[in-house]
């Protein structure tokens, strides 16, 4: 019966080390199915698009809408707003976060106004719309808009972190620019998300 | 069960011998109450009591409520308001459960501290301590979760900032928040998960606490002197204990009682005094409160979490030499859950061969700070993070590592330690005077 003294592979061995390997196979293959359910769900997924009309929104006005739960900021900008942003691009080397952050672009693009404005409709001055994840890149709260800050962007008012007219952080402890998500025109009035 | 010696039941009836021989239950039960315990446990040795009873009164509060809440983003808060105005004595029921976990808190820190000043964490107690760290671990999860359940301003950010903390793991952090919360925001998936596992975790905890009394039933107790109870023969032990029922549950009662009065008048007449105004406001995902503060039993380690910024040089150092995987966002990270780490590996990282810090002059110093260094970083951690508080935060934060990775290795080296009494009796002579010790029968009650 004992095999322990012969060192050649035995039916017993073969029959151990196949029933030990079936065994671990069945138990992730049983386990992975409670671990992925935990991901998102098909419904979730399917919200990941969105459109919304900004034909209301004039100039000097801001939009919030939530997308895949997290607000957006949509802003038109005035002439005057869109002069200020473009000028604090001569600054560029004092910016904490030298890229674009816009999920348009090269992940390369500097963080000039032009990388983080959307492409302007038909008629519309160049940079007149930004279109931004209204979340603070520091621990996720959501910044106050209107001017607010130093840099008459946005701040956050959880930890200070101020944000200029292109959404790019300028001082507080935030390490990113506020991040561009994908959009894209779908007509002159109606912008889509995701 | 144990090494120290002492008597076993005996089954007399017919009755008792026929159920001992299926199932020894009744010998189990009457072996875990009749423990011999030191004689000269002191007024610290009562917090186990009230953490079992805390346990219970937050699983029986609990299940009720469940009867009336709804896990769901657009009814969770109303759901709470009905417990609050509509079901008969709900609003007490939730009371007692949200300040419960307050006193859960309060007796837990209470607990290991005392466990750190008399060395209970020391040979041959390291498994009741790791156990009691995993308890504490669980805890710590379990009253987060149940935080975000009311589906409050405070639970809805806080759920954000927690789970953050998870995204700033490099590589994998961003799949794995999305994991938790199974979308890419805080919504309905991680609220019905959390509500699911805010149930289950309690039943983990109450089968550890069994493995954990198992542990120093093993063991036996540890005592204000640290010296061991004498297991030469039963009439050596009993000279050094006496049994733990019914002598030690009056004691542990009656402080239990003390105890509750407080509780039940903090439940009575200031129920949300330890909570926060915000979180009767219902979740809104475009508005964050201005100033968000986790729960107070958090506090000393959402301070070590904020203390380190990209200022600190070790953050600085640290980047550089991992070429920039561990930010000062992950950074954060590593040390709030290293300040917990450094506490679970502190039977290895304590060099002295004395338990007690009864008889450790210098180190009596030194924990007398980590207890006043605890109250600051949690004083810290609820103010905002600017000006002075970061910097408070960051010494505090230091000497919190320094105590465990340096002061408590270097000690055991350099202290002389005075000689602690030969054994419990002793000790408990000392204390109480020769006419309590000239009975030793284990029948007469300790003053």
């Amino acid at each position: 019966m004992s095999n322990a003294a012969e060192h050649q592979a035995t039916r017993r061995d073969f029959i151990y080390y196949a029933t030990a390997g079936a065994g671990a196979v069945i138990t992730g293959a049983s386990v992975w199915p409670l671990v992925n359910q935990m991901n998102p769900s098909a419904d979730v997924l399917a919200l990941a698009s969105i459109r919304q009309d900004v034909s209301a929104v004039e100039p000097g006005m801001q939009l919030t809408v939530l997308w895949q739960g997290k607000p957006v900021f949509i802003r038109h900008r005035t002439g005057a707003e869109i002069a200020e942003a473009q000028a604090q691009d001569a600054e560029a080397a004092t910016f904490i976060d030298g890229l674009s952050r816009n999920e348009n672009l090269d992940a390369t693009a500097d963080a000039s106004d032009a990388n983080r404005v959307m492409p302007s409709p038909e008629g519309e001055a160049e940079g007149a719309w930004i279109v931004q994840m209204g979340v603070c890149t520091h621990l996720g709260c959501v910044p106050l808009g209107d001017g607010a800050g130093d840099f008459g962007g946005w701040f956050c008012p959880c930890h200070g972190s101020h944000y200029d007219l292109a959404g790019r952080i300028r001082k507080g402890p935030a390490p990113e620019n506020l991040p561009v998500p994908p959009a894209r025109w779908v007509d002159s009035t109606t912008i889509e998300l995701g | 069960m144990g090494g120290i010696p002492h008597d076993h039941y005996e089954p007399k009836s017919n009755a008792e011998k026929w159920l001992d021989s299926r199932l020894p239950i009744v010998g189990l039960i009457y072996g875990t109450l009749m423990i011999p315990t030191p004689k000269n446990l002191n007024w610290m040795w009562i917090w186990g009591i009230v953490l079992a009873f805390t346990l219970a009164l937050q699983i029986a509060t609990g299940v009720v409520l469940v009867m009336h809440y709804t896990p769901h983003v657009d009814m969770a808060f109303q759901s709470v308001e009905h417990i609050m105005r509509d079901v008969n004595g709900g609003h007490m029921i939730r009371y007692f459960h949200m300040n419960g976990a307050s006193l859960f808190f309060v007796a837990v820190y209470a607990h290991m501290f005392r466990g750190l000043y008399y060395g209970s964490y020391k040979a041959p107690r390291e498994v009741t301590w790791i156990i009691g760290m995993l308890i504490f671990i669980l805890m710590m999860a379990t009253g987060f979760l149940g935080y975000v359940l009311p589906w409050g301003q405070m639970s809805f950010h806080g759920t954000a900032v927690i789970t953050g903390l998870f995204g700033a793991i490099p590589f994998v952090g961003e799949s794995l928040q999305t994991w938790l919360l199974g979308a890419s925001a805080v919504g309905q998936p991680a609220l019905n998960r959390f509500f699911s596992l805010h149930y289950l975790l309690p039943f983990v905890i109450a089968a550890l606490v069994i493995v954990h009394i198992w542990a120093f039933h093993t063991t036996g107790n540890n005592n204000p002197t640290g010296v061991e109870v004498r297991r030469g023969s039963k009439e050596e032990a009993e000279k050094d204990t006496l049994p733990f029922w019914p002598y030690f549950v009056i004691k542990d009662l009656f402080a239990l009682a003390v105890i509750l009065t407080v509780f039940v008048a903090i439940v009575g007449f200031m129920p949300n005094f330890l909570g926060h105004p915000d979180n009767y406001i219902e979740a809104n995902a475009l508005v964050t409160p201005a100033h968000i503060v986790p729960e107070w039993y958090f506090l000393p380690f959402y301070a070590i979490l904020r203390a380190f910024d990209n200022t600190v040089w070790v953050v600085i150092f640290a980047e550089w030499i991992s070429f920039g995987i561990i930010d000062a966002k992950f950074f954060g990270v590593l040390a709030m859950f290293g300040a917990i780490a450094v506490m679970a590996l502190v039977p290895w990282l304590d060099t002295s061969s004395t338990r007690s810090g009864r008889y450790r002059p210098m180190f009596k110093w030194w924990f007398a700070i980590l207890c006043v260094d605890f109250i600051v970083l949690m004083w810290a951690g609820a103010m905002p993070a600017e000006g002075i508080y970061p910097i408070i935060a960051l010494i505090g934060a230091t000497y919190w590592f320094a105590y465990f990775l340096v002061i408590l290795p270097l000690l055991g080296v350099i202290e002389k330690p005075m000689a602690p009494p030969a054994t419990i009796e002793d000790d408990f002579n000392a204390h109480y005077g020769q006419t309590a010790a000239s009975d030793n029968s284990a029948a007469s009650p300790a003053e």
